[in-house]
């Protein structure tokens, strides 16, 4: 137990120069790109002057070391500084985004875990079948299909044809969320308050969102998860559970998929950079309003701030979900010991 | 039950795998009588079937391989044609099995208590957690390994203690049949000695019939009352231990036993037998065995040879036909 704990800390502690050359990188990039901030805002016809001005006042008239050197001496202070396009603490807007981002990431994250590995575990017990095949199709179907063109169908499908679940934004045109407004976390929030229909209302805007998530990275986990089957359930201690009498899907469900989860494990932790990347297309498919519109909207406006800002938090939640992995690893392996 | 009661009996049994070039005759037309409280050895070369005939018994073949025909009665009701909830309720019950690797038999994420602890509830539904947990630290004892490891995990484990877990894990319901897959190819031969000399004791312990499948003959001259030879998926000979090892009869096992290299004789060579096993996808016609049999007649590769009583032996081989 103290060791993990250790473990902990050199991680944590080792997120550090990860997020110190990740910003380095977005910094010198950023500066690199065409354009700025002050043209993005003012459009290419205002007069030298005051593009000048303007440059002065937001600092980047200065030379990029000094500029670089400044928003390091913030970021040690835990201030992500402001936005240069409006008049708003990066902090501010991303902790006012980050509910909506997580919120939606979770609910994909729980819907590809769940199709994938159950699907994958059924594909693997029924080898070689009809249903197989069906599966393995699906896997590979879902896995080819770019996120926005399913955001887009689902679209169509259920939200327009079949008019059953809104298509765009976190509640109802009725629902204020400034009236639940606690975590931010707007399911949350309205269980909090057992403000049952608004809870309705959220829910089933989450619906379609969640699902294009979902659906899409399912693809990988059932190939991932068929594979890892086949190796496990050609080992002997299934055969052996199997000749002490247990119940064929208990040794499969239970004995078999809890060995193949470990490289699934693996994955899960791989593959939240592409959650998070899926999360951005989903959030501009369905209006969502999240970090990954935000950070969209920001690119357009070069406002350097709140991209740097947003990346960092990327990153953090992407290293925190490895970390959290390495420690589930822990628990369900008796073989591995930090 | 008595003490020379049948206890399993075999009928011309077939087992198949149909595989993409053809079927797999893996066990073809095996009879094999299983008397209360004896020890039958089954011996053979790699691929012969004999582990496939082990696994027939407790129905555990692995897709595509099935039953084609004939039956496995066990205590009056065959084992082929019997659902699924008493073929759950016999396996490790009533018939257990132990397997060749011990290192690989036990899931690794669980500990050996939660090992016992599903197989006592599974059978015994009104079993507690901790009388489980009791009566398994018992088992544990009596096999020479502190029950307090049940708090254990495999791979704490040496291979011989793992071993005699899979053992434990095989007796803890008190089966009457256990079938020992090549249990001591994985261990070093002082744990293999051991480990036969647990078996034979246990044996007597827990009053057991003994299948043991093995490719060493060394095993079963110290545990088997009985011996059947296995050639091509079929029976070659059957006989008591002592009598086949003394006066085998089919050419087969006395090129078997011509191979055991032996330190008293001056041998510059091993002995070995010319050939190969057979395709059991296309097997020889006649005698499976014909194509390497040194004393083959015009009669073998035509016709598949009956079996023939002579003297306590039962033989499949047409060197015999007269003597019956």
């Amino acid at each position: 137990m103290r060791n993990l704990f250790r473990y902990i800390i050199s991680r944590t502690l080792m997120t550090i120069p990860m997020v110190l050359i990740l910003l380095t990188v977005i910094f010198v990039v950023l500066r690199l790109m065409p354009g700025d901030p002050v043209s993005a805002m003012l459009g290419g016809h205002a007069p030298e002057k005051v593009i000048e001005q303007k440059r002065e006042q937001l600092g980047l008239n200065r030379p990029m070391h000094i500029q670089y050197a400044d928003y390091l001496w913030k970021i040690c202070h835990l201030d992500l500084g402001e936005s240069m396009v409006l008049q708003q603490e990066v902090t501010e807007t991303i902790t006012e985004k980050l509910p909506a981002t997580i919120e939606l990431t979770f609910f994909g994250m729980l819907i590809t875990l769940v199709l994938g590995i159950f699907l994958g575990a059924y594909a693997a017990d029924k080898r070689r079948t009809m249903r197989d095949s069906a599966i393995r199709l699906y896997g590979i179907v879902v896995y080819c299909i770019p996120v926005y063109w399913l955001g887009l169908m689902l679209q169509l499908v259920f939200g327009i044809w079949l008019d059953w679940l809104p298509i765009a934004g976190r509640t109802g045109p009725r629902i204020f969320p400034s009236d639940f407004e606690r975590t931010g976390f707007y399911l949350l929030d309205t269980l909090l308050m057992r403000d049952w229909s608004s809870f309705g209302d959220v829910l089933i805007h989450l619906v379609l969102p969640a699902f294009t998530l979902g659906l899409t990275l399912s693809g990988i986990f059932v190939r991932l998860t068929r594979a890892n089957m086949l190796d496990v359930l050609k080992a002997d201690y299934i055969l052996a559970a199997e000749s002490r009498g247990i119940d064929h899907g208990k040794v499969v469900y239970g004995h078999a998929l809890k060995n193949a989860f470990i490289p699934i494990l693996t994955m899960m932790g791989l593959q939240v950079a592409l959650l998070m990347a899926g999360a951005i297309l989903t959030e501009s498919t369905f209006s969502w309003p999240g970090m990954g519109r935000l950070l969209l909207e920001r690119i357009y406006l070069r406002d350097y701030p709140t991209i740097q800002g947003v990346i960092i938090v990327f990153a953090l939640l992407v290293a925190f979900i490895s970390l959290l992995v390495d420690i589930i690893y822990a628990v369900v392996d008796p073989r591995i010991r930090y | 039950m008595n003490p020379g009661d049948t206890i399993l009996k075999i009928q011309d049994l077939h087992v198949e795998f149909p595989i993409n070039i053809g079927t797999v005759r893996a066990v073809q037309g095996v009879n094999l009588e299983l008397k209360k409280g004896e020890v039958m050895g089954l011996v053979g070369e790699s691929g012969c079937g004999k582990s496939t005939l082990g696994f027939s018994i407790l129905r555990l073949l692995r897709p595509p391989g099935r039953i084609a025909g004939g039956s496995i009665v066990y205590r009056g009701q065959d084992i082929v044609k019997m659902g699924r909830k008493d073929l759950l309720a016999l396996r490790g019950s009533k018939i257990a099995m132990i397997f060749q690797d011990p290192l690989t038999s036990l899931n690794p994420l669980c500990s050996i208590g939660e090992h016992f602890v599903e197989t006592l509830t599974t059978h015994e539904r009104s079993i507690g957690r901790r009388e489980a947990l009791e009566r398994s630290g018992k088992m544990l004892e009596s096999l020479g390994i502190a029950c307090d490891r049940l708090r254990e995990y495999p791979h704490q484990m040496s291979g011989g203690m793992r071993q005699r877990i899979m053992i434990g894990l095989a007796l803890i319901m008190n089966p009457d049949l256990l079938i020992a897959d090549e249990p001591t190819t994985a261990l070093d031969v002082v744990v293999e000695a051991q480990f036969l000399d647990l078996l034979g004791d246990l044996k007597n312990r827990f009053n057991l019939t003994i299948i043991l499948i093995t490719h060493n003959l060394g095993n079963v001259a110290q545990l088997a009352d009985r011996i059947t030879v296995m050639y091509g998926g079929a029976m070659a000979e059957v006989a008591p231990a002592g009598s086949l090892f003394d006066r085998p009869l089919h050419p087969y096992t006395r090129g078997l036993l011509a191979s055991i290299p032996n330190i008293k004789l001056d041998q510059p060579k091993l002995m070995t037998m010319p050939g190969s096993p057979p395709d059991l996808v296309n097997p020889p016609g006649g005698c499976v065995f014909h194509p390497r049999c040194p004393l083959s007649i015009d009669l073998c590769p035509t016709q598949r040879p009956p079996v023939f009583s002579l003297d306590g032996h039962l033989v499949s081989c047409w060197l015999y036909r007269d003597s019956s």
